[in-house]
């Protein structure tokens, strides 16, 4: 029974110190980052390998949903004989909901495991304590340009998102289902109001890059340094961050919209 | 070479969001810019446009002729009126023509319906619809239908 009691103490204050831990990496990288002439280059870079190699898999799946968006609205709006509102559903839907959610998905997926793995095998091969060693703080140098990479690029990646699914979804809606194309768009524009859709869809995706960066660095640093902890880091980056934002994204979606 | 290929498609890749940001800007949640030329312009005052919005459809036998691009007030005749721009191949509509405003279905969106009339000369750019008919108001209509039945 104490032996019961002392592991759930134990695993408690285990749990308090990672917290404490990530909480500590999140104010050195944001309050103390280095020089802004040594940061840049390195922000660019890592917005390169966070931000751009991710388009192709955001635009493609943008597309996508966009055009189902499209063909399901279609399918179902057709009967009450108001077509024209699928360019306002496919619009509200994804610049609202499914831009910010399904993008910081994907970029939990393709960059944040990628960071974590990438730190973990730092720490691995004992990277990091040579960095410590010759006098460079690794939170500076490794982890502050990739938090505020993630920060800054899945803002960018959600608002292509929206645009591309839009995009599609007028295609499908236009080109192909043969909905007059005035009454799409200004069904649409009518109804999305650029403060109170386009800029809380945009704050969306702003604390989802923040929230995915955040768990994926973390991870990455406070991992176990063998090949299993690695693996054990990047499927928890996946998992914690995926749930964080669905999670995180009712409560903000009941603050914004929820008219409390 | 191999860090400014990377510099310059991270430069790409933010002035994408904003060109994206600004696209949702205007062209989902607000103005369009282009302007189209073959067009010309025709007004009509209603009593009540009860839904119609900038960008309606005009018709005419059911046919898309054009589409609606300004309602205002206007503050002489205290009624709406409404601009609209009519494809330059159709200028044959007479001076005596009627513009309604109608409605897609029972519950859909409102367009203009133009019937032409007898007379020989032809609406020209910046001329009035002497003939309109305002939109349907369904809630007058079951208000007037309530009232009616309660007076019997």
């Amino acid at each position: 029974m104490i032996e019961l009691v002392a592991r759930l103490g134990r695993t408690g204050l285990r749990k308090l110190e990672a917290f404490g831990l990530a909480g500590i990496i999140l104010m050195q990288s944001l309050i103390a980052r280095p020089a802004p002439t040594v940061m840049f280059p390195l922000v660019v870079k890592q917005i390169h390998f966070v931000g751009v190699l991710s388009l192709i898999i955001i635009v493609v799946s943008g597309l996508f949903i966009g055009m189902v968006l499209g063909l399901q609205g279609y399918t179902i709006l057709v009967d009450y004989g108001s077509e024209q509102a699928v360019g306002q559903m496919v619009a509200l839907s994804l610049v609202r909901e499914l831009a910010p959610v399904v993008t910081a998905l994907l970029f939990a997926g393709r960059a944040g495991s990628a960071l974590t793995a990438e730190i973990g095998l730092m720490k691995a091969t004992e990277q990091l304590s040579s960095l410590e060693m010759i006098g460079v703080d690794p939170l500076r140098r490794i982890i502050a340009p990739r938090f505020w990479a993630g920060f800054i690029c899945l803002p960018v990646l959600a608002t292509i998102f929206s645009l591309v699914g839009i995009l599609g979804g007028a295609f499908v809606g236009i080109d192909w289902l043969g909905i007059y194309e005035g009454s799409f768009w200004s069904n649409m524009q009518n109804s999305v109001d650029f403060r109170e859709d386009v800029l809380n869809g945009l704050i969306k995706a702003v604390v989802f890059g923040f929230v995915v960066t955040w768990i994926a660095v973390f991870q990455g640093y406070d991992c176990v340094p063998t090949s299993e902890g690695i693996s054990e880091a990047t499927t928890k980056t996946v998992v914690y961050a995926s749930l964080s934002v669905l999670g995180l994204d009712f409560i903000l979606t009941a603050l914004m919209f929820g008219d409390i | 070479m191999r860090i400014r290929i990377m510099e310059i498609g991270v430069g790409a890749f933010l002035l994408a969001g904003i060109v994206a940001l600004l696209m949702l800007a205007l062209n989902v949640s607000g103005l369009k810019l282009m302007e189209s030329n073959d067009t010309y312009r025709v007004y009509a005052r209603f009593e009540n446009i009860g839904g119609l919005t900038a960008r309606s459809k005009v018709t005419m036998s059911g046919v898309l002729i054009g589409q609606v691009t300004d309602i205002r007030l206007d503050p002489e005749a205290l009624q709406a009126l409404v601009e609209m721009e009519i494809s330059k191949d159709v200028d044959y509509l007479s001076i005596d023509s009627s513009a309604s405003i109608l409605t897609a279905g029972l519950l859909g969106e409102k367009y203009i319906g133009v019937v032409v009339g007898a007379e020989e000369e032809y609406l020209q750019d910046g001329d009035y619809f002497e003939d309109t008919q305002s939109a349907l108001v369904l809630e007058d209509l079951i208000g007037k239908f309530l009232f009616n039945e309660v007076s019997e």
